[in-house]
């Protein structure tokens, strides 16, 4: 097996891993690749048909394959090698990349790594519902690629489990491919998708959303009879005597995304339990060096115009790592309060004008979020409303920063 | 009257309340921009959405092709317009862009592909 030697590796050809590309190219930075595991580029976004997209990055609202096309036809403008249907399968610290594709192995030697492999879907087992193993379960993703992909309708009456996005997309979508929806349930007091989504995907359709409930059992033998609904205390167990049974052949679950980071661990990228993805400094510098990760795979993003405009940053990084070999070290945590769930990066050095992406963990009004250091207010932004389901990112001006000292996050 | 709306215009969905007076908005909060008022006058006389699925394809790479309005259709019609493009088949190759029917229903509005499916 011959080495290849290459710049940067960037493994996934999904959003993040497109515009890095796209950026580092732009930037004069030649010998990249892009290695996908899927027969196309465009990662989850070819089937996400419905629009939304773009509004911040084009100013348009696209559908998934729309917007990921526009970075698909730059990537082939500039000729940046892709090699699809290549699934990498192993990452050294030293950054060699081992891929098996149909031609066999290939091993590159890279400068650089870029991580973006995405995320995956929670499942049946991760929420470990009771009951028997029908077909007739899937997660919303699943559903979204047969239906969307493979033009295979999933079921004709449905209940979802879980307000995420994807979910309430699913349900107008099996709504309009004439299937019946007979409500989503949430385990949480509050929606975990967006308002807008609940407003076009469930209200437009009269589909019920029930918070504070979950599916407590699951019925039938080889295909899905039905599903037990209870509702559940503050401290989301399940209230006996609350069990309300609903008939239906499909369940649809919609309950969170886990960022994908077998190949990380594998180099010895440290995880930050709170995002599942990889703790990065401002620069989108894993622990291990020159190893950076962007997107989904670092943490779970609502739009995909934040994924694009953070693996832009990334690749701006990854130039001066590569043109210098080194970067500022990064010694400034930050830290949070209880109500802020985390942030990214995790890190900062203080000599660099850099972004913190946060999310609160409850649903506040009227609140302020304060950045401190050494006892200083930085920055004090107000929002009318913060939800868990809409990232917030605030930016710091280099001007604003001290040199040491931890920063301090927190929301009142 | 006062009524409580969420804007769809945009991924902030901004939680609006408004003083309606039959069809027109006499007062309006939560609006962050001016997009919010024109949402509820418009919600408030015809209900407008765009909608996405998909067209089947004979001789592509993939067996579908995903498609959108280029222009929203009164929400009532959204029905009417899914049984209208289920009836359609197009062949590859299919250029993204491309019109796959033009003025839908009379409604003023193209079904259009929104992925590129060459042929096989």
């Amino acid at each position: 097996m011959a080495m290849i030697k290459k710049d940067v590796v960037i493994i996934g050809g999904g959003p993040a891993g497109l515009s890095a590309a796209v950026e580092l190219k732009k930037q004069g930075i030649n010998d990249i690749v892009i290695v996908e595991r899927e027969k196309q580029l465009g990662g989850i976004l070819r089937q996400c048909i419905h629009d939304g997209f773009g509004l911040t990055r084009f100013k348009q609202t696209l559908s998934g394959p729309e917007y990921s096309q526009r970075f698909i036809d730059q990537v082939e403008e500039l000729k940046i090698e892709c090699i699809t249907d290549t699934t990498v399968i192993d990452i050294t610290s030293e950054k060699k990349v081992i891929a098996a594709s149909k031609n066999g192995l290939l091993e590159y030697q890279a400068k650089a790594i870029v991580l973006t492999m995405g995320c995956r879907e929670r499942t049946r087992g991760a929420i470990s519902i009771p009951g028997t193993r029908p077909a007739g379960v899937y997660t919303a993703g699943v559903a979204q690629a047969y239906i969307n992909l493979y033009n295979t309708m999933v079921g004709k009456e449905v209940v979802i489990l879980g307000s995420g996005d994807i979910g309430m997309i699913m349900a107008r979508r099996m709504t309009l491919e004439g299937a019946k929806v007979k409500a989503v349930f949430e385990i949480l007091p509050y929606p975990s998708g967006l308002p807008r989504n609940i407003e076009q995907c469930l209200n437009d359709y009269d589909i019920p959303l029930y918070l504070s409930h979950t599916v407590t059992n699951i019925k039938g033998r080889s295909r899905l009879e039905g599903v037990t609904v209870s509702e559940v205390d503050a401290q989301l167990r399940p209230i006996s005597g609350t069990e309300k049974e609903y008939a239906c052949d499909t369940l649809i679950l919609s309950v969170g995304l886990i960022p994908e980071n077998e190949l990380s661990l594998a180099c010895d990228v440290e995880l930050d339990q709170r995002t599942k993805g990889a703790i990065v400094d401002e620069n989108y510098q894993t622990t291990t060096d020159g190893v950076f990760a962007a997107g989904n795979v670092l943490h779970v993003h609502d739009l995909v115009d934040f994924v694009s405009l953070e693996a832009e940053a990334l690749a701006r990084s990854v130039i001066s790592y590569i043109k210098t070999g080194k970067l500022d070290k990064c010694d400034i945590a930050i830290t949070t309060d209880a109500n802020i769930s985390h942030t990214i990066p995790q890190k900062i050095s203080g000599f660099k004008d850099c972004k913190l992406s946060l999310r609160v963990r409850k649903p506040m009004k009227n609140c302020e979020i304060n950045i401190m250091q050494n006892g200083k207010m930085l920055k004090q932004v107000k929002f009318k409303k913060a939800i868990p389901a809409e990232m917030i990112q605030i930016k710091l001006d280099k001007a604003e920063l001290q040199a040491v000292g931890e920063l301090k996050v927190v929301v009142r | 009257m006062r009524k409580e709306y969420t804007c769809i215009i945009c991924p902030n969905g901004c939680g609006m309340e408004a003083e309606i007076e039959g069809v027109r908005v006499i007062d309006i909060a939560g609006a962050g921009c001016p997009k919010g008022q024109e949402y509820v006058e418009q919600e408030l006389t015809d209900p407008q959405r765009n909608i996405a699925t998909s067209v089947l394809v004979e001789n592509g790479i993939l067996p579908l092709v995903s498609v959108r309005l280029t222009k929203p259709v009164p929400k009532a019609r959204i029905f009417d317009v899914i049984q209208a493009v289920k009836q359609i088949k197009v062949v590859a190759p299919v250029k993204i862009e491309q019109v796959v029917i033009e003025n839908i229903l009379g409604l003023g509005s193209d079904v259009i592909a929104t992925k590129n499916v060459s042929a096989k």
